[in-house]
């Protein structure tokens, strides 16, 4: 990696900026983490927390604009100082609607109580899963200035659209099975489209680390697996 | 950790402040020396200016005498043709004597009657010829005129002759004493300024002498110089500085220019005997001979100036001008040149004013002859100021003491007029870019 | 009235009036132009001692090409030998090939009078020449024999101080002398001066380097204004204004040539080590 600055505290603005990105990172995996956790053991007090914390997230996204448009307008960064500043802000706007979709997970997790158990659950948490150890690993990738590790995380999007696909015909299934499904069942394809969705913003994270090392964007189209939008269930 | 500064700040300043008074102690010493070299140099200028002054002013008037002149035709036209050249061989002193006889007629021995006549100068009668060539209609006339008195009647009255001494001891005699107390008691005596000294040429008799003539040759030969050293010497200070290479030839030439600035005056005085008289055989005395080898002396001096102000000219001044396309001439001439020119003109001043007080290359060629008639042109014998103060200074008249001071005086004031407009003018063009 | 063609998705034809020109933005890159000034294996020594070795570069016409790197690199010896400024120093020696319009200009047939005329200098300290601010205008000008009359030569005068910017501050005093003016002023009637004769290249040394941010930023808007008609090559210190400024940059260290390319990917994504830690300040 290149050597340091011959103005220090350029190097600590920089690092601060890092730091930032590194919080904000960890809060929306832990977030996702008890979203999960609180959907399926049906923990309505854990939900209302994950409401309240998810502030803490926005907060940090603040805090790294700030800490950005400061380095911009008094250091005048350019070449890769400059990419790592503006993968910075991209990168908090991604996690922020993390963030947001892991609080959107814990509020219907209150409604969802009185759900009778359905089987989708193991395949959520399996979903839920992979997307956590995306997070984490773009998040390392993202630290570590590494680009091949990004660029794996990207790949692994198309195991979270296979999941979700094959979650939206279960759901469409149980909901024609028993109309009284459908509350519930329309919920739970909201929380199955909330973790899909989690998964593209790691991938667009991934670009940006990649984008951020290289100076170019992936010139390959992300992997795409999601049919949900040409699925349609007949009924018998 | 701020109460360590704090004392570190102390004791830095107590050191400072211990060494503070020695400093301002070695200032004002310094000032001291400063004040006391200019002091001294100042009395020293003063003495000097004082000393001549105070022996040179008296020559700036000259007694007169007034007389009651007969020019009696018999003396004056005795042919009563008007003739010119009859008029200018007429007997004047004779006019004058008579003149002198008619106011003493007590006077009859003829040791006391040359006595009487020794009162007013053997050049009045030259004047009155000067008047009757010009307005001939006052022959047969009588005039009261001042006429000239002689040196020593006028060292009399400027006080350069002591009454006390006993008479044997002194020029004039007691009843010439006498005979000037009647005339001042009568109001015939008067001292007015001294014309002559600014319009006549040198002569024997220090009451005619003047320094025209000197003034004139002065000026003649600084022409010369002049012209020949100065295009000479810019050209060749711009030559060196601009258009020559770097290089061992440049050197010594640089090295022997300077060496010519300091070899001692009177070696370019027996050059100009050598090969301008005894070779080329130019006018002896001359202006043109004397300009010539003042001009040799004052061309290093421009040569050096003329370098020191072209080298001072800031070089971007002269990237600018090649920038826009400029030849090397055009860079010298459109920008340096004119850049230059002041502190080239101060340097000129500088060497004419030390060419113009100059006395021994031109005792050498010859200038020290007694020259009367005011010079023509720059190859008629003449003298220079320098050379007339030397003449002068060793005449054996008492009246050519005050006269050799006063022209002291004259030559400095030329010198430190040029002085002062050569520091004017650098002052003037200090700055300007 | 207004088009909008999308061609092949990748070309767009932007036509605002009928009058004005088009232009035509391919991928982000502006159309092919001529190189005005190519070097090749350009070397400089001074008295023995390299200070510039083997640089090749393009300078491309009617653009902006900004030559930076630290201290001592070369840059400014390299600008100096496109208008031979270096012939002045002795013991200078230059080699390789120089071409301006295909021409050498280091050859012995080439005049450098004339040359000058068509390569421009603005110098990092502004120095007006010591004559009115019409004189300087009119100085280059007149020893070139560009005007056949006074007034001719008061409309080149006139033209000058107007592309310059510098028309309306003066106009009511041209007979004033140039070193009277402000700093910014006086860099100004620099560049009418050397405009003035209608050069080809302008070559620019740091000409900021002694100014204030304002009349920085004056100097800037001209050198904008000014780049249609002429091609500049600039030698600056400050990265900031080699990136406001130019369309190429070159990268100058230790004598050598390290990397060039268009403004906007020196400074976003350089391709050697080196160009990335100056720009970014990790050495300089």
């Amino acid at each position: 990696m290149a050597s340091e600055h011959i103005v220090k505290s350029f190097d600590d603005e920089l690092s601060q900026l890092d730091n930032l990105v590194a919080t904000m990172g960890g809060l929306a995996e832990s977030q996702l983490h008890a979203a999960l956790d609180a959907l399926i053991s049906r923990d309505v007090v854990t939900a209302e927390k994950i409401v309240a914390d998810d502030k803490q997230i926005d907060g940090l996204e603040e805090e790294i604009n700030i800490q950005a448009q400061n380095l911009l307008a008094l250091r005048h960064p350019v070449a890769d100082d400059l990419r790592l500043v503006i993968a910075g802000l991209k990168v908090s706007s991604d996690l922020e609607r993390i963030g947001d979709y892991s609080k959107n997970i814990a509020k219907r997790t209150q409604i969802l109580t009185g759900a009778p158990r359905l089987g989708t659950s193991n395949s959520i948490k399996r979903m839920g899963g992979i997307v956590e150890t995306m997070i984490c690993d773009v998040l390392d990738a993202y630290l570590a200035r590494d680009m091949d590790k990004a660029d794996d995380v990207r790949n692994r999007d198309e195991e979270v659209d296979a999941l979700h696909s094959s979650l939206f015909r279960e759901l469409l299934t149980y909901m024609m099975e028993d109309p009284r499904n459908i509350s519930y069942c329309t919920h739970l394809l909201f929380v199955a489209k909330n973790i899909e969705r989690m998964g593209d913003h790691v991938t667009n994270i991934a670009e940006n680390v990649i984008f951020m090392v290289s100076g170019h964007r992936p010139s390959e189209a992300r992997p795409k697996d999601d049919e949900t939008p040409f699925t349609l269930v007949d009924s018998e | 950790m701020s109460s360590s500064n704090e004392m570190m700040v102390n004791s830095t300043t107590q050191k400072i402040r211990a060494g503070l008074k020695k400093r301002y102690a070695a200032e004002r010493r310094f000032q001291f020396y400063g004040i006391a070299g200019i002091s001294i140099a100042i009395a020293a200028l003063v003495i000097l200016f004082v000393s001549i002054g105070s022996k040179g002013y008296t020559a700036f008037v000259q007694t007169h005498i007034k007389l009651e002149v007969f020019f009696d035709p018999s003396k004056v036209d005795p042919t009563g043709e008007r003739k010119t050249d009859v008029l200018s061989r007429a007997d004047y002193a004779g006019v004058v004597k008579a003149s002198l006889r008619a106011r003493f007629p007590e006077v009859k021995s003829r040791k006391d009657k040359r006595r009487l006549y020794g009162l007013i100068s053997s050049g009045a009668g030259f004047d009155l010829r000067d008047m009757v060539i010009e307005d001939p209609s006052i022959i047969g006339t009588k005039q009261a005129l001042w006429l000239v008195a002689s040196d020593d009647v006028d060292m009399l009255l400027k006080g350069h002759i002591s009454r006390d001494t006993e008479e044997d001891a002194r020029p004039i005699k007691n009843n010439q004493i006498a005979w000037t107390d009647q005339l001042i008691a009568d109001g015939a005596v008067e001292t007015p300024f001294n014309k002559r000294l600014f319009t006549a040429g040198d002569s024997r008799e220090p009451e005619l002498a003047g320094i025209w003539g000197a003034i004139v040759g002065s000026f003649y030969t600084m022409l010369v110089t002049l012209t020949l050293s100065f295009p000479l010497g810019v050209a060749a200070a711009i030559y060196l500085e601009e258009f020559a290479h770097k290089s061992k030839l440049a050197t010594l030439i640089e090295v022997n220019i300077n060496n010519l600035a300091a070899v001692p005056s009177i070696v370019f005085g027996l050059l100009g005997l050598a090969v301008f008289l005894n070779f080329f055989h130019m006018p002896r005395s001359a202006p043109i001979v004397g300009g010539v080898v003042l001009a040799l002396m004052t061309f290093p001096t421009i040569i050096i100036a003329g370098r020191a102000a072209m080298k001072s000219v800031p070089p971007s001044i002269r990237e600018a001008a090649a920038g826009l396309g400029a030849s090397r001439t055009q860079v010298v001439f459109h920008h340096v040149l004119p850049l230059a020119m002041p502190g080239i003109l101060t340097g000129t001043i500088i060497g004419m004013a030390r060419a113009l007080g100059e006395t021994a290359p031109l005792l050498m060629i010859g200038m020290v002859a007694f020259i009367v008639d005011v010079p023509d042109g720059v190859t008629d014998p003449a003298s220079v100021l320098p050379v007339q103060v030397y003449l002068w200074a060793d005449a054996p008249e008492r009246a050519f003491v005050e006269r050799t001071s006063a022209t002291t005086m004259v030559l400095l004031g030329f010198l430190v007029t040029m002085n002062a407009v050569a520091v004017m003018l650098r002052k003037k063009f200090e700055r300007r870019w | 009235m207004f088009a909008l063609q999308d061609t092949k998705g990748e070309a767009l034809v932007t036509q605002a009036t009928q009058t004005e020109e088009t232009t035509i933005i391919q991928g982000g890159k502006e159309a092919p132009v001529n190189n005005k000034v190519v070097a090749k294996d350009v070397a400089v020594h001074y008295s023995g001692a390299q200070a510039l070795f083997d640089i090749d570069l393009d300078i491309p016409e009617r653009r902006v090409t900004a030559l930076i790197g630290p201290s001592g690199c070369g840059k400014s010896t390299f600008l100096r030998c496109i208008n031979r400024m270096n012939d002045t120093i002795e013991g200078c020696a230059v080699s390789g090939s120089l071409m301006m319009d295909g021409v050498d200009i280091n050859s012995s047939d080439i005049d450098v009078v004339e040359l000058r005329a068509r390569v421009g200098m603005v110098f990092q300290k502004p120095n007006p020449f010591p004559k009115s601010i019409y004189d300087n205008v009119a100085y280059g000008p007149r020893i070139h024999g560009l005007a056949s009359d006074s007034t001719e030569l008061d409309e080149i005068v006139h033209r000058s101080l107007e592309k310059a910017g510098l028309w309306n501050e003066v106009k009511d005093r041209l007979l004033e002398p140039g070193t009277g003016l402000s700093g910014g002023q006086q860099q100004r009637l620099c560049i009418a001066r050397a405009i003035a004769v209608s050069p080809e290249v302008i070559l620019m040394d740091e000409p900021c380097s002694a100014l204030d941010p304002i009349a920085t930023a004056k100097i800037e808007e001209l050198i904008d204004e000014i780049r249609e008609n002429f091609t500049i090559v600039i030698v600056t210190h400050s990265m900031q204004q080699a990136a406001r400024v130019s369309q190429h940059t070159a990268f100058f260290h230790l004598g050598k040539l390290v990397e060039k390319g268009t403004t906007e990917k020196i400074f976003t994504e350089p391709e050697d080590q080196r160009t990335q830690d100056y720009i970014t300040g990790r050495f300089g």
